[in-house]
Order: C-alpha cells, then sequence, then structure tokens
C-alpha cells in the first residue's frame, strides 16, 4: 500500500516536469492563486450549488493547459479522504427544512448542503492537484521559502519528501529479505513485523544520518532554491490578476442564473 | 481527524491559518536557536515514518470507523516540542499536497490540532512531569498512553468546535462530540503503545538518540508562549471575524438548538437605528454571505427559507433559469476544456515541424 501512494506521488512530481504553458509560471504565482481559489470556494453560502459552478471553467482551463489528466483527479477523488462526506452526510438527516426547487420539486435543506460540501471538496480538491501537477514539489518549497516561509519548515518540507523514499526502499529491502526466509508466509506474523517495524526505524535513522553527512561534505548549506533563481515576470503578474479577476466576478455575479435568465 | 476544505469556512480556515503561521515562525526560532546539526535528518527521517503510519489505516473495534496514528507524541520526546510541530507541520502539509487528505486551505486547523494539542499542551504539560528522569518501562508506557489519548482528545475536540463554527454541517454539537471522541480515545490507546513500544526500542538500540535529541529542549520545554500565543491569536481572529460577519446567525450550540426545537429561538427582527446602520454597512461591504445578513436576501438561484414553516413564495422561473445556467456553465467549462486540450495538441504537434523547417 505505502509503495502504491508514493508510487502516486512520483506520477504527480513527474507530470508536474512536463513544458506546459502553466508549469512554465513562477511557483509563487500558482500558490497565490490556488489559494484565493480554495478561500473564493470556502466563502460561499453553506447552501450555494450553483454559483460556484463558474471555477470549473478555471479548472478546467488549468487541467488543459497544464496537460494534467483527467483521470489523476478522478482517481485521487475517488480515495482522498471520505472525512468530509462523513460528515456531510448527516446534513440531510439534522437539515430536514424544505428546499423548493420549483413549485413541484422539493428535498430537504439538508440535501442541498450535502451536495455543496461535495461540491466544495471536489474544486478544492482540484485546485491543490493542479498545483502539484503543474508545479513539482520542489518548486513549491522555494517559493514557500521565497515568500516567507520559515528556513527550517521547508527544509523539513523538502527532506520529508526526500526521505520517504528512502523509507520505502528501506521497507522493501526488508519485506524481501522476510519473503526469502519464509516462502509460505507472504505476510509477516505479527511478532515478526513488529520486530521488522524497529529495525525499519532504527535503519533509515542510520540511513538518513549518513546521507545528511554525505550532504554536508557536498557544501549543503540548509537552504534551498539557490539553482532556481526566478523572477516574478509580467507573465506570471498578469495569471495573477486575471485569475482573481475572475475569482471575484464569479463571488460577485451569480453567472449561472444570469445565463439561465438570458437564455430563457 | 483530517479536516477538509470543504467543511472550514473563510473565518475559521482563515484564523486558523494565522495561528499556525505564528506558532510555526515561533517553533522554527525556537529550533534554530539550538542548532545541532544531528536533528535535522532525525526530523526528515521521524517526518517520513510518520507520514507513512498516518497513511496505514487500522479498525477501531466496536465502532465500526478506522483510524491512523498521529505520531506527535513520539517525535516530541525524540526531538523536543519545537522540532516536533515542525515535523507535524510538514507531514500534514505533505498529506495536504499529495493526497488531498485535509485541504490546503484547513492546513491551519490540521496542523493546530494534530500538533499544537500534543506538542504544545500535552507533551510539556502531562508527558513530562508523569514520565520523570529514567522512568521505568511500566512507567514509560501509561504516561505515553495517557498523554496520547489526552492530546487526542483536545485534537478532536477542536474539530467539532471549528467545524461547527464554521457552519457547514448541520451535525449537533452532542452528536459530533460523542462521535469524535471516544474514536479518538480509542485510537489515543493504540497511539500511546506504539509509541512507548518505540520510545523502549530507541532508549535499547540507540540510546544516544534520546539524550541529545530532548536535552537541551527540558528548560524551555514547557513554555506557556505558544499555548497563549495560539489562543490569543486564534480567539481574536475567530471571536473577531465571527461577531463582524456572524452576526445574523447564532452560534453553533444555539444553532443546532434551533435546528432541534424550531421556532424557539427565532431571531427577533432589530430595528433600531444603530442596527439598521450596521446592517447596511455590513450589506455593502460583506462579500460572505454565509455569516451576513445578505443571507435572509432571496437569493437569485435557490431560496431556503428555514424561519417560516410552510410554503415560502417560490419563483420557479428563477430556480430553473438556476438550473438551466448550471448545466450550461458545466458544459461551458467542459468545452474549454476540450478546447484548450485540442489546442495544445496542435502546438505541440506544429511545434518540431517548425523548427525543423
Amino acid at each position: 500500500m505505502l509503495e502504491r501512494s508514493l508510487a502516486q506521488l512520483v506520477s504527480l512530481d513527474d507530470v508536474a516536469r512536463r513544458d506546459t504553458p502553466l508549469s512554465r509560471l513562477d511557483a509563487r504565482a500558482k500558490v497565490l492563486v490556488t489559494l484565493a481559489f480554495l478561500v473564493t470556494v470556502a466563502s460561499f453560502d453553506a447552501h450555494a450549488l450553483v454559483q460556484p459552478l463558474p471555477l470549473f471553467l478555471l479548472l478546467a482551463a488549468g487541467m488543459a493547459l497544464g496537460e494534467v489528466p483527467v483521470k489523476i483527479l478522478l482517481m485521487r477523488l475517488l480515495v482522498a479522504s471520505p472525512f468530509a462526506l462523513l460528515i456531510g452526510i448527516w446534513n440531510p438527516l439534522f437539515d430536514r427544512a424544505p428546499y423548493f426547487l420549483t413549485d413541484a420539486w422539493v428535498i430537504s435543506s439538508g440535501w442541498i448542503s450535502f451536495l455543496s460540501i461535495v461540491l466544495r471538496f471536489v474544486l478544492a480538491l482540484g485546485a491543490v492537484l493542479l498545483l502539484m501537477a503543474t508545479t513539482g514539489f520542489d518548486a513549491i518549497c522555494v517559493a514557500l521559502r521565497r515568500m516567507g516561509a520559515p528556513r527550517a519548515l521547508v527544509t523539513q518540507l523538502w527532506l520529508l519528501f526526500r526521505y520517504s523514499f528512502l523509507l520505502v526502499q528501506q521497507a522493501g529491502n526488508l519485506l524481501r529479505a522476510h519473503a526469502l526466509r519464509a516462502p509460505g508466509h507472504p505476510r509477516p506474523r505479527l511478532r515478526i513485523a513488529r520486530s521488522l517495524l524497529g529495525e525499519l526505524l532504527l535503519r533509515s535513522v542510520g540511513r538518513a544520518e549518513r546521507v545528511h553527512a554525505a550532504m554536508l561534505c557536498r557544501g549543503f548549506s540548509g537552504e534551498l532554491g539557490r539553482t532556481t533563481p526566478r523572477r516574478f515576470r509580467l507573465y506570471d503578474g498578469l495569471f495573477v490578476l486575471g485569475s482573481s479577476a475572475f475569482l471575484l466576478l464569479v463571488r460577485a455575479v451569480d453567472l449561472p442564473a444570469w445565463l439561465g435568465r438570458s437564455v430563457l | 481527524m483530517h479536516m477538509s476544505d470543504a467543511l472550514v469556512s473563510p473565518v475559521v480556515g482563515g484564523a486558523l491559518w494565522l495561528t499556525m503561521a505564528v506558532l510555526v515562525r515561533h517553533a522554527a526560532r525556537a529550533n534554530e536557536q539550538q542548532p545541532d546539526s544531528r536533528r535535522v535528518p532525525l526530523m526528515g527521517v521521524l517526518g517520513a515514518f510518520v507520514f507513512a503510519a498516518q497513511m496505514i489505516n487500522f479498525s477501531i473495534p466496536g465502532t465500526g470507523s478506522s483510524g491512523h496514528l498521529a505520531g506527535a507524541l513520539m517525535l516530541s520526546v525524540l526531538l523536543g516540542p519545537h522540532a516536533a510541530f515542525l515535523v507535524m507541520a510538514s507531514v500534514v502539509t505533505v498529506q495536504a499536497l499529495f493526497f488531498a487528505d485535509g485541504g490546503l486551505f484547513a492546513l491551519g486547523a490540521n496542523i493546530i490540532n494534530l500538533g499544537f494539542f500534543t506538542c504544545y499542551v500535552a507533551y510539556p504539560w502531562l508527558y513530562r512531569p508523569l514520565v520523570g528522569p529514567n522512568p521505568s518501562a511500566r512507567r514509560l508506557v501509561w504516561s505515553s498512553v495517557l498523554t496520547s489519548v489526552v492530546g487526542l482528545e483536545l485534537g478532536a475536540l477542536a474539530v467539532v468546535v471549528e467545524t461547527l463554527l464554521s457552519g457547514l454541517s448541520a451535525l449537533p454539537f452532542g452528536t459530533f462530540t460523542l462521535f469524535m471522541l471516544p474514536v479518538h480515545a480509542a485510537i489515543g490507546v493504540v497511539e500511546g503503545l506504539v509509541t512507548a513500544a518505540v520510545l523502549l526500542l530507541i532508549r535499547r538500540a540507540r540510546p544516544e538518540l534520546l539524550a541529545t535529541a530532548a536535552a537541551p529542549f527540558s528548560r524551555p520545554a514547557r513554555s506557556v508562549a505558544p499555548v497563549l500565543v495560539a489562543l490569543a491569536v486564534s480567539a481574536l481572529l475567530i471571536g473577531g471575524g465571527l461577531s463582524w460577519f456572524a452576526s445574523a446567525r447564532p452560534d453553533g450550540l444555539e444553532w443546532s438548538l434551533e435546528r432541534s426545537s424550531p421556532g424557539q429561538l427565532e431571531p427577533q427582527p432589530r430595528t433600531d437605528a444603530l442596527h439598521l446602520l450596521l446592517a447596511r454597512v455590513q450589506h455593502a461591504t460583506s462579500w460572505l454571505p454565509d455569516y451576513s445578513l445578505k443571507r435572509s436576501e432571496p437569493d437569485a438561484t435557490m431560496q431556503i427559507n428555514r424561519a417560516q414553516p410552510g410554503w415560502p413564495a417560490v419563483d420557479a422561473g428563477t430556480s430553473l433559469s438556476g438550473v438551466v445556467g448550471a448545466i450550461m456553465t458545466l458544459l461551458m467549462a467542459l468545452g474549454l476544456g476540450l478546447a484548450l486540450k485540442a489546442w495544445r495538441a496542435r502546438s505541440t504537434v506544429n511545434k518540431p515541424e517548425a523548427g525543423t523547417s
């Protein structure tokens, strides 16, 4: 399971390495727009179902320009934490006030707020996924540092990401050794698993220390990002301004209702 | 207990983001005041360990639910509270970025719920006095279990309070608390046992890790500053934010009471000049209608009217136009995505030709 999760992590970072109009943008611009997007999503009324929909335009444009496969988004939606849905599904039970779609259609207000939670979930997940799939983790770390995040946190984020691979590699070695010694038991028994886990921790700590010592020997100062100095260009500024203007417009004007009225 | 972006309101999410930023800065500064090059790889690898451990869910017997370890106590003991808080912040951030486990906007809430209560409250105020110097194995086990349970319960309670303050879930306070607290007590027991097992193993195999990592923090570990800072910043921001945006809305407890007995807590219309003026100012400035008086206005698309039982005036035309508009918007999003994709595909195909010609 762990290896599969890590493979997802790598696949997302690989997608981000491609050269697309979105990946050429400064990471800071993309982090800012993603945060603005999330605040906009959160700012809608608890029963808003229609007004936030134009945000999908931004997501669709981003997915297309960033060449992000829709499959990745759908897979993440399926496996993402069910906490939101678990909490949201109670709304129809506790919020039974009538909600009128038309004179003939009445459903409980709880269903509307539940669907609104689902909508928020999809939008928020899409935005974060788009950021990751067009930026890459290293660039995000550098952007966070340049936006004022403390050095200790950014170095820690970066090391955590790197050491995750080391940990999984180490776990793979241990499991292979176990499989060779106990061919009849694909999964180690609890007692053995416990000592394997302990061994994994101690070995990983030892290896991490050696890797860090090697990094220090090669001149690692604890500071990241000197390899990719990048200026915030006009292109980035226009992206931030344009996206923010669109977000404000979606928030201020109920575009779908306006569209529906003008068609009918 | 990761909160999702879908359940956090702008006021609660924003306030906890700022509180988290202040705490992270404090932790980073305290961490850099005690430079120890051995701590850096240890933070990284233990972070990776906790990150992996949080991905493994185990079922909690009797509740029909599952949980995962948090790891904050183990980190606090091995690294000290400041470095542990930074590691927890990094773990939760990577989860939010890569796995959408918790959200980016709910990041502040999640880092505080999972990291702050154990690193800055339970560890210095409970674990350290309980465990004392050179504890026996038995003492270490029960101290770890007790501290883990308290830390996780505080975090779980914070999740309940934050969710209710956000007002997107209709779960009443009591029901939600009854659901969260027993589950996290169970997780806390497992977490405490695992933490104790890891600590005992490290004490046996690499005793110098315990000594070098935690010793420099023995003095400032019980600092009141982070607790006070977190409480003050979040209380000010949430209090200030909610009172400005949410004056039209009862608080979580009243609200759930209102839900369970509708009509008894009906808000009285306020007609005095000051309230009318404030209402007008708020109306003009607010773009967060969930927490403002705009809620009482007819919405362009769909309208609820909880205060009036029966049949509120509904304009079927506006609802229909909302539905039509929604479908059209989604079709437009799909069309835009496909068109841009086709355009990108054409331009990337054309590029090598342009290069060769």
